[in-house]
């Protein structure tokens, strides 16, 4: 199937005065119609970068490189008319924290009907009908009276919601969440992760889910991809990578997850730390922490490459034959 | 059973009150100003100031020109009906005070109308474009602040002759300087708010989010600073007036009439007395009004 979004040989780089910080580095890859793909990694591995430029909302210093073809368009290239035809038309975004992603001055019956008159040029009683009836989609209750209010009447979790309808009113093709759920409490957060599997499944966007919380996207995504300093590592399908992680810091990822039901003694935190990214290693970036490492992986970048069907890796020592019993975790 | 039924839909309204009805940033601010006793007797007064200035004029039988020949240099007085006296050349004071007001008021109007028009607009474009654009034009605003304030009214005196409101707008037209700075302040540190950023994925153009994100968020300060902003164009206005560059006779001002009244106020005092309280009370509830507004849009600064 012909992909909705193709990024190729993707590159970010932000002019800074002491010297150019690579934040995104020839990334590559596909997301299919209808797919969820969650991105994980680190804090400034790059992952909320990477989208900001899809979106064209990257600091002035940033310099991007390389395709994003969405449909037949290179998103890269549009000029500012255009790009602004597709935002919130086509490919929308659910950011991270709920309480500072509303206007605070404006109603929500304001903010929910704005990109509808703007994208699909419907009258205001139209809108105002479809925003009623997406509030109640997304489970917030006496929806017409919430319509009326202001964001700081609600809570945390409704304004999520309220941001997820305003996100998803317009039909977008394509729907980019930042980390929707780390400003929620724990228990919102699984009612929150459910009303996006359902919603997506229901419309048949893409989604694109940005985590550091490997727990968080195991249930909703299709297939994960593990970014680490600017370059995706692992790309592989959900239950893969969570059984037989192949990239040694996606396996290390996934022990580093405190879990309920182990010792914390079993959890094991990764030493060392990522590389800056005004100063990447000549080899694979996760080389200095790595404890498979030899001498190829400091001499050259790891391609990535098939290790099994439908599964992509960057690394020469592919780990997911191991078995965790004999596995090295990180260096000591 | 009917009793209960009446008293669950008695329970059932209190809920339906009880619940949440909207209340915008701006009705917080109102019921934290009424609760400044000092912002609300001021609001009463400067209503009173306002009312007596607009409907004044039309209940007292002399007008602001006409002189009086019985009554020259007449003192205040119920006998003859100048209950505020009359000046040199017989005209009541009443008449030429509640004029004044009307003519202070109204070009302190327009000028911080004019003034917050433009100043909003361009610090909110300064903010939000930012970069050399920014650069550009907040070099200008410093530039036309170092420019000699009294030379600049002078040249519009010359461009805009003797019609005073033309005048006081472009009063207003330099006022916006400090107006603008403000909102440019304002507006850089909204821009990397959030919503804003929200506003710009979800495809709104620059300018649509300048109007409707960043301005409405601006209302704070702005309403404060334009408060500020008539009192100062008032004595801006009794200053230039005084200097003989503002209204022209017979048409008065407070400024004006104080200027005339300082001269003789030592055989009619009357003549600056009444002015001069007038304007005391307008500029000091209009600075008490302003103080409560800053209050009540930003309690965290008490």
């Amino acid at each position: 199937m012909e992909p909705l979004l193709k990024l190729q040989d993707y590159t970010i780089r932000f002019a800074t005065p002491d010297g150019d910080v690579h934040a995104v580095t020839g990334l590559d890859l596909d997301l299919a119609p209808g797919e969820k793909l969650a991105i994980v990694g680190e804090s400034g591995s790059g992952k909320s970068q990477c989208w900001m430029g899809v979106m064209g909302l990257l600091a002035r210093n940033a310099r991007v490189s390389g395709r994003a073809m969405f449909g037949d368009r290179n998103l890269l290239g549009l000029t500012q008319r255009q790009l602004d035809a597709v935002r919130g038309a086509e490919i929308c975004m659910v950011f991270q924290d709920p309480m500072t992603a509303l206007n605070p001055v404006l109603r929500i019956s304001r903010q929910l009907t704005e990109t509808l008159e703007v994208h699909r040029g419907a009258g205001r009683r139209e809108a105002e009908k479809q925003a009623i009836a997406m509030l109640e989609r997304v489970g917030i209750p006496d929806a017409p009276r919430r319509f009326r209010q202001y964001p700081h009447e609600m809570s945390g979790g409704m304004r999520q919601r309220v941001v997820i309808a305003m996100a998803l009113l317009t039909k977008p093709r394509l729907l980019i969440a930042d980390e929707p759920t780390t400003a929620l409490d724990v228990t919102i957060q699984a009612q929150i992760l459910d009303l996006f599997q359902d919603l997506v499944t229901e419309t048949g966007t893409s989604l694109v889910m940005i985590s550091h919380d490997l727990g968080a996207v195991a249930g909703i995504a299709d297939r994960v991809a593990v970014m680490y300093a600017g370059r995706i590592v692992e790309d592989s399908p959900v239950d893969d990578l969570y059984e037989r992680p192949a990239h040694p810091y996606a396996r290390a990822l996934l022990q580093s997850i405190p879990r309920v039901d182990r010792a914390t003694a079993d959890i094991r935190p990764i030493d060392g730390r990522p590389p800056s990214l005004a100063d990447l290693p000549r080899g694979c970036s996760f080389a200095p922490r790595c404890g498979y490492r030899t001498d190829a992986c400091d001499a050259a970048v790891p391609p990535l490459a098939d290790i099994e069907p439908g599964r992509i890796a960057a690394c020469f020592h592919p780990v997911h034959r191991h078995t965790a019993a004999d596995s090295k975790g990180s260096r000591t | 059973m009917i009793l209960y039924s009446a008293r669950r839909a008695a329970l059932m309204d209190d809920a339906a009150r009880a619940a949440p009805k909207g209340r915008s940033l701006a009705a917080d601010a109102r019921r934290r100003l009424m609760q400044n006793k000092a912002a609300v007797f001021s609001l009463f007064l400067l209503g009173l100031v306002i009312i007596l200035a607009l409907a004044g004029p039309w209940f007292i039988s002399h007008d602001y020109e006409t002189p009086d020949w019985g009554a020259l240099r007449s003192m205040p007085s119920f006998g003859n009906g100048h209950y505020f006296g009359t000046d040199q050349n017989g005209r009541d004071m009443l008449a030429r005070t509640l004029y004044g007001t009307r003519v202070s008021l109204l070009v302190a109007l327009i000028a911080t109308l004019v003034s917050v028009c433009i100043g909003v607009l361009y610090g909110a474009v300064a903010g939000y474009v930012g970069g050399r654009v920014d650069q550009a034009m907040m070099r200008l605003v410093d530039i036309m602040y170092a420019l000699p304030y009294i030379l600049f009214v002078i040249l519009l005196m010359v461009i805009f002759g003797r019609n005073v409101f033309l005048l006081f707008a472009a009063i207003g037209a330099i006022e916006w300087l400090t107006m603008a700075r403000i909102v440019r302040g304002q507006t850089i540190a909204l821009k990397e708010r959030e919503f804003v950023e929200a506003a710009r994925a979800s495809g709104q153009t620059t300018f649509g989010i300048i109007l409707r994100h960043i301005i409405p968020n601006l209302t704070g300060p702005v309403v404060i600073y334009a408060a500020l902003t008539v009192p100062e164009i008032i004595v801006t206005e009794s200053f230039l007036s005084y200097l003989g560059f503002g209204v022209q006779e017979p048409l008065t001002s407070l400024g004006t009439l104080i200027s005339e009244g300082a001269d003789v106020m030592e055989v009619m005092p009357w003549l600056l007395g009444f002015p001069a309280l007038f304007l005391v009370s307008l500029l000091l509830s209009l600075m008490f009004i302003g103080d409560g507004l800053r209050d009540a849009f930003d309690p965290k600064d008490r």
